[in-house]
């Protein structure tokens, strides 16, 4: 796909079968990369009937590379810019406005690293439905000594597009159950429509089926609540 | 959590990846959560070569209690050196 600045970049398409119209959802991959874990997620957005995208975030850096390498390619440089990640998100969900059965209305959804990304992105675009899978820093403040080049959103909150869908772990430090809080209040006090979801005996990586973080009552729970979010927001109407 | 936090060095010496034997000018030291060790965060080391391209890379994640005995056999090997200071 064309990337941000008309770059061609590498991006995984998973469409259902058919020629019933559906809205599309750009899944944006966590810091370990776009790796095999983001591919069935986003297969099984195809699945619950939407055409998902991931574009490889990391492909300018590293080109064919294996998703470890080119995770840790990119973290020794610091991680990719906000600016180029919105314009890849925002060139993804143009493409799946092309597609044939689409209905225009797109979806965005990102865990861990995606799931700060995802959100910011609804600052930037316009776009129908938000999904955060425990994104750190939307609020709180990364460390002085951080070496990503990363900082909350909370000064850009206000311009969110479209609803948010949030799934957090309740013994995760980043984001802690106290930034989830002040996320959920800024969002209220701008009249923003969102629907928060906590999990005790969770923390972060809850949904990482091959992790010692997966939790699978928080994981089927909240999968169900992706399927009903993206019904309501995306879908079309019958 | 993901802690990001990342310890960057330059590095002089060779590592042993897919492809064999290369020059290393990098590393990157971690805790964060592993790519294939079971643990949700372990201590991540790259050993690397940038300018080679990201797969000239040696890592290893080894568990919070294996680094830190790690770290105290590699000051103990050092300290073994014919010229070592005390």
């Amino acid at each position: 796909m064309s990337g941000a600045g008309g770059v061609e970049i590498e991006a995984y398409l998973a469409r259902p079968l058919g020629d019933d119209r559906r809205g599309g959802v750009v899944v944006i991959h966590h810091m370990p990369g776009y790796d095999r874990a983001t591919k069935e997620m986003t297969r099984r957005l195809a699945v619950l009937g939407y055409d998902a995208l991931c574009p490889n975030l990391f492909w300018r850096e590293a080109p064919g590379a294996d998703p470890d390498d080119a995770s840790a390619a990119v973290r020794a440089l610091g991680g990719v810019p906000d600016e180029r990640l919105v314009g890849d998100v925002a060139a993804a969900a143009d493409h799946l406005r092309q597609l044939p059965q689409a209905t225009g209305r797109i979806g965005v959804i990102g865990h861990c690293s995606g799931g700060r990304q995802a959100v910011l992105t609804g600052c930037h675009i316009q776009i129908d439905a938000v999904v955060d899978c425990y994104g750190a820093y939307v609020t709180g403040d990364p460390p002085p000594d951080w070496p990503l080049r990363v900082t909350n959103l909370v000064p850009i909150l206000p311009k969110l597009s479209a609803p948010v869908l949030g799934l957090f772990g309740n013994e995760d430090r980043t984001p802690s159950p106290e930034h989830v809080d002040e996320f959920e209040a800024i969002l209220r006090a701008n009249g923003k429509q969102s629907e928060f979801y906590r999990y005790a005996n969770a923390g972060h990586g809850f949904f990482a089926v091959d992790r010692t973080s997966y939790r699978v009552v928080a994981a089927v729970d909240g999968w169900e609540r992706i399927a009903s979010f993206f019904t309501r927001h995306i879908a079309p109407e019958v | 959590m993901c802690t990001y936090l990342t310890e960057h060095i330059a590095v002089t010496g060779s590592g042993k990846g897919r492809n064999g034997w290369f020059r290393l000018t990098d590393a990157t030291v971690y805790y964060d959560h592993p790519v294939h060790a079971l643990d949700e965060h372990t201590l991540n080391i790259d050993f690397a070569a940038p300018a080679l391209g990201p797969a000239a890379r040696v890592a290893v994640e080894l568990d919070a209690d294996s680094a830190q005995r790690l770290v105290e056999a590699v000051r103990r090997a050092l300290a073994s050196r014919p010229d070592a200071v005390g």
